[in-house]
């Protein structure tokens, strides 16, 4: 008869996951200011030059402004804070 | 992601725009945070080296994941009423057996390499009895925590235990007394599996009288496959890496485009006793008889030569230039090579590395048109950080420094057969006790 092994399983302890809501979506975009957050990938920014112009074409009441954090991949509480003060919504990009 | 589900925690509405290439990586980082529908929107790969137009032509072409005009799926993420999913997110736990269930040899190592447990090279099985005799080379506890890592900065971190590093040291085939070593290396926080698009490696040195004692070889072929302790202690914190960090899997925990030979085994110890300068772990602040890991993130470029001869200054100015200007050099050198550099009067490695950073140039037009140099430094040197800012500054035909001398590693190894030396990409991360894990 063949041997029946016991082994261990060689994974580590994933942290717990706790569900988070989203916010609240936003009825229209018009009068409203949309930071787009520039994550200074390489090239990110003529993405965002390019998004920013697509916006003042064809959703000239959308107050869409670019911003930039200090670093790429770390976090910038100070720009943060200007966006969950001041914006009512973003866009992300280009990158993780 | 992070900035994403935070803003969205602070109640701005968010979308994260991303490359389809990262759709699997976007939705899993998602997950787990605790809100999978996070709203995201997709381009075609790549962004870098895309024209003003061509990126135009993203904007106002199709989410290639979505299928769906791009511009349409931003504006509805951000407009589109929240649905109950949305309101409460997912909780849930991912309990890790201990054991697994009993089966035979050939089905578990079939098992292991179906869920990517391995480096697809077989494996010692982690049977109870090997484990618990693994865990007789250190004198903490199984159940002790000892750190935890994760595959990038914005991804979640898993934690594990003495134990759980000795499994792993058992798939690598090391033996007890290897322990300690592979306990340091998976302690210092420094992932050995990178999920990073640049398919990093990490060289690790130990420095001290572990070396002896569980005899690793810095002599005839340190960095290859010929000593078991060498060869087994880097595949341990390799393997331990993917395992431990919650996984190394392609398309989804590893993007690494091109990967890395250096990520199954990437350890040596150095050679100290035949080193004419001092051990690299004392120049760390480390006493002659504490043993010591260091680890150095990279493992990319590899230059190699001999020396020093009558052109060594070309030599390794050439060599300069042929490295990346985003990741610092390690260098490992043959003692005839290093003892070469003491009589040309670099008594000290402190002096060599100076020279390297001031001989170390390249244009600054050069410099600066560096994916990794634009994503990672420009924006230090925009915000006036020195010394990128003054670099940042330069005429774009103006030489400027690769690296400062404190960025510059340089080790000992190699049997003596020749002068040789190797530049590799390795950026210094830290070095760390390994006595502390005995």
């Amino acid at each position: 008869m063949t041997q029946r092994l016991v082994v261990h399983e060689p994974t580590g302890f994933a942290p717990k996951v706790t569900g988070k809501r989203l916010a609240p979506r936003l009825q229209s975009l018009d009068g409203k200011v949309v930071y787009l957050v520039d994550c200074l990938f390489d090239n990110s920014e003529a993405f965002m030059v390019q998004l920013l112009d697509w916006f003042g074409e064809h959703l000239p009441a959308v107050n869409a402004r670019i911003i930039k954090p200090r670093q790429s991949w770390v976090d910038d509480p100070q720009m943060r804070k200007q966006v969950e003060s001041e914006g009512h919504a973003a866009i992300l990009g280009v990158g993780l | 992601m992070g900035l994403a589900l935070s803003l969205e925690r602070a109640g701005v509405p968010t979308v994260a725009v991303h490359t389809d290439t990262f759709a699997r990586l976007a939705r899993a980082t998602a997950l787990a945070s605790g809100m999978p529908t996070a709203r995201q929107a997709f381009v075609p790969q790549p962004i870098v080296g895309r024209t003003a137009a061509q990126l135009r032509g993203y904007i106002e072409g199709v989410d290639p994941v979505a299928k769906r005009p791009f511009m349409q799926e931003v504006l509805a993420a951000l407009t589109r009423p929240l649905d109950e999913k949305d309101a409460k997110g997912v909780s849930f736990e991912r309990p890790a057996a201990r054991l697994l269930p009993p089966d035979t040899e050939e089905n578990l190592q079939q098992l292991f390499i179906e869920r990517k447990w391995t480096d697809f090279l077989p494996v010692t099985l982690p049977t109870e009895e090997r484990v618990a005799r693994m865990v007789q080379g250190t004198s903490r506890k199984p159940d002790e925590v000892v750190g935890r890592l994760a595959p990038t900065a914005f991804r979640e971190a898993w934690e594990f235990t003495v134990e759980k590093v000795a499994v792993n040291a058992v798939m690598a085939g090391c033996r007890p007394e290897y322990l300690p070593v592979v306990l340091a290396l998976a302690a210092s926080g420094q992932t050995a599996r990178s999920s990073s698009t640049t398919s990093f490696a990490v060289l690790s040195l130990v420095n001290g009288p572990i070396r002896n004692e569980i005899g690793m070889d810095s002599g005839i072929g340190a960095l290859g496959p010929y000593n078991h302790a060498n060869a087994t202690i880097g595949r341990a914190y390799n393997l331990l890496s993917q395992n431990l960090q919650g996984g190394s899997v392609p398309g989804d925990t590893f993007m690494g485009s091109l990967g890395n030979w250096m990520n199954y085994s990437a350890c040596f110890p150095e050679a100290e006793e035949r080193s004419p300068w001092q051990p690299f772990h004392v120049e760390k602040g480390f006493g002659r008889h504490e043993s010591v890991a260091s680890v150095f993130f990279g493992g990319r470029y590899m230059l190699a030569g001999f020396g020093p001869r009558e052109t060594w200054r070309e030599e390794f100015r050439r060599a300069f230039a042929g490295a990346e200007q985003h990741l610092a050099p390690l260098f490992v050198m043959d003692p005839i090579c290093a003892r070469g550099f003491v009589e040309l009067g670099f008594d000290t490695r402190e002096k060599l590395a100076r020279w390297f950073s001031e001989n170390g140039q390249m244009s600054a037009r050069e410099y600066w048109d560096n994916q990794w140099v634009q994503t990672l430094l420009r924006p230090l040197a925009v915000a006036g950080v020195e010394p990128h800012a003054t670099k940042y500054k330069a005429n774009p035909e103006d030489k400027i420094r690769l690296f400062e001398p404190g960025e510059i590693s340089i080790a000992v190894a190699g049997g003596e057969t020749q002068g040789a030396w190797r530049m590799f990409g390795g950026r210094y991360v830290k070095s760390v006790s390994i006595d502390k894990w005995r």
